[in-house]
């Protein structure tokens, strides 16, 4: 369940808290690992999109957009109008202090949070930007018959 | 359907592969009628970029009719003759409200990665990082954001013209504006290729008093000067850097393009996979020539890393340095608009026009600047 956080500074500071979450899981499966070149070591770090609307825009009635939902109980949520006009900071990270969340959830975020989290927002931007998350070609793989 | 497939270093196939498919409810899917080659294919074919995979089809200046819309678009129609910009940008981002569709924040699906740290708009023709979409060099090619990055054709423009509206023009249309080219400038253009010569007509339409195009190809140079106005300057011959100072009062030309490409040689030739040493030397010559307060501009694509660029001329000298992806959904409008006028020739470029079938016949002789090859022209 999400909740709306307060204005603070004339600053929409929307934050969003779900249920228990997978942070503790994610944070020690980061902290383990060591990623590729330019993979943040520090666990928890917000990661950060702007996207074109106002927060009110962005998330309606302080409800999360899809496919954000899917992370509902691992991560939470801040959105604040960006400088300039250009629509809304919209910054995700994963909750920390709590117990591993199971099954689904886990699975989605998988051994790389960060970049995990990145793609969600990434995918709620390009929904509110242009109405549609674009999709790659179908890849070989997925194709057979194809030559070579 | 058939096409042009890369087959590892050095080699390419046409191929049978799947039809593309709406995948997307603002795609189209456009048969193509002409597609052209690009210098930015060279380090493709040469296997210098590590994630194009055998298999993957190449091209992306084209032009086509549209054979089926997906149900959001809106401004195409089965049947239209389209001309499509190379790069895929939404229209709908903070960069392309700005007019910056190459920076588009949205051309790439979410999942593929970025090339420099940053995901920019997509590209036909490319490996995953650049969205990982089919080339042109196919009967049939998939359009994403169709509305957007596809224009209709007027009938005064003929295929072959159109075809480098796609990405040449725009391309060179760039160059002069990011260089602010005005009335009375001497503008110098390094590379007399395609862009090249696409930059130098530019500089011209927009009022340079002189342009001076570099390269060591008489043929080319040849070229330019016929159809771009540009005076030719053969590095082979010539001290350029003196040359320059003298064709321009001793000042040095006000705009300086670089149209050549770093991660090629003198000549645009690209190494072996594994050889990433860049050679800067025509953005050297174009900082060491440029005059103070002026502007250097660089086109050249796969652009890597490199060394030995004479930072210190260019803060002694007050130089603004621009770059960029071609935003080619900006200016494609106005450029198909002067070539329906005549103000815009570009037919010329396509020294040879092949078939479908001898692509790769068609890359080598690209390549190798085999027989004045500037650029091919494939139809299906």
């Amino acid at each position: 369940m999400a909740r709306m956080g307060r204005l603070t500074g004339g600053v929409l500071a929307l934050v969003v808290a779900a249920g228990v979450t997978a942070a503790r899981a994610l944070v020690r499966r980061e902290g383990i690992r060591s990623g590729p070149a330019g993979t943040d070591p520090r666990p928890g770090r917000w990661q950060v999109v702007t996207v074109g609307g106002r927060p009110e825009e962005v998330l309606p009635g302080g409800r999360w957009p899809e496919p954000l939902r899917r992370l509902d109980g691992a991560v939470e949520l801040s959105a604040r109008p960006a400088p300039g006009g250009r629509g809304t900071e919209l910054a995700a990270r994963p909750l920390g202090g709590e117990p591993e969340l199971p099954g689904i959830a886990a699975h989605l975020v998988g051994e790389e949070p960060g970049r995990f989290v990145r793609q969600v927002l990434r995918e709620v931007k390009q929904l509110a930007e242009t109405g549609e998350v674009l999709r790659a070609d179908r890849s070989r793989l997925d194709r057979p018959g194809t030559a070579g | 359907m058939r096409a042009l497939c890369w087959a590892g270093t050095d080699g390419l196939a046409v191929r049978q592969v799947p039809d593309p498919e709406l995948r997307n409810a603002q795609d189209m899917i456009v048969r193509m009628r002409r597609s052209a080659t690009c210098g930015a294919d060279l380090p493709l074919l040469a296997g210098r970029i590590p994630d194009l995979a055998v298999g993957d089809v190449l091209g992306h200046e084209f032009v086509g009719e549209v054979v089926e819309v997906g149900p959001e678009v809106r401004r195409h129609r089965v049947d239209d003759r389209v001309v499509v910009g190379a790069s895929i940008a939404c229209g709908a981002c903070w960069y392309c409200r700005q007019g910056n569709y190459g920076c588009c924040d949205n051309g790439t699906p979410a999942a593929t990665g970025s090339t420099w740290g940053e995901s920019a708009a997509g590209c036909y023709g490319h490996p995953t990082r650049s969205g990982g979409f089919a080339g042109s060099h196919a009967e049939y090619v998939r359009v994403p954001y169709a509305d957007v990055g596809a224009f209709t054709v007027p009938e005064a423009v003929s295929d072959d013209r159109a075809v480098f509206a796609a990405e040449a023009a725009p391309t060179g249309w760039m160059g002069a504006e990011l260089g602010e080219v005005a009335p009375g400038d001497v503008v110098a253009v390094w590379g007399a290729g395609a862009v090249g010569q696409l930059t130098a007509g530019a500089a011209v339409l927009r009022g340079a008093a002189r342009v001076v195009i570099v390269d060591d190809d008489d043929q080319r140079l040849r070229m330019a000067a016929r159809h771009a106005g540009a005076e030719p300057l053969n590095y082979r011959y010539v001290d350029v850097l003196a040359e320059l100072r003298e064709r321009s009062g001793g000042r040095g030309p006000d705009v300086c393009v670089e149209a050549v490409g770093m991660g090629a040689d003198r000549r645009g030739r690209f190494g072996r996979r594994g050889d990433l040493g860049e050679r800067p030397t025509a953005l050297r010559e174009a900082v060491q020539a440029c005059r103070k307060g002026g502007t250097v501009v660089v086109l050249g694509t796969w652009t890597g890393g490199t060394d030995a660029v004479p930072l210190g001329a260019m803060l002694a000298k007050g130089l603004t340095v621009r770059s960029g992806r071609q935003h080619g959904q900006r200016w494609i409008p106005t450029l198909l608009d002067r070539m329906a006028r005549d103000e815009l020739r570009t037919e010329h470029l396509a020294t040879h026009r092949l078939p479908l079938e001898r692509a790769a016949h068609g890359y080598a002789l690209f390549r190798d600047r085999a027989d004045g090859c500037v650029r091919v022209v494939f139809s299906p």
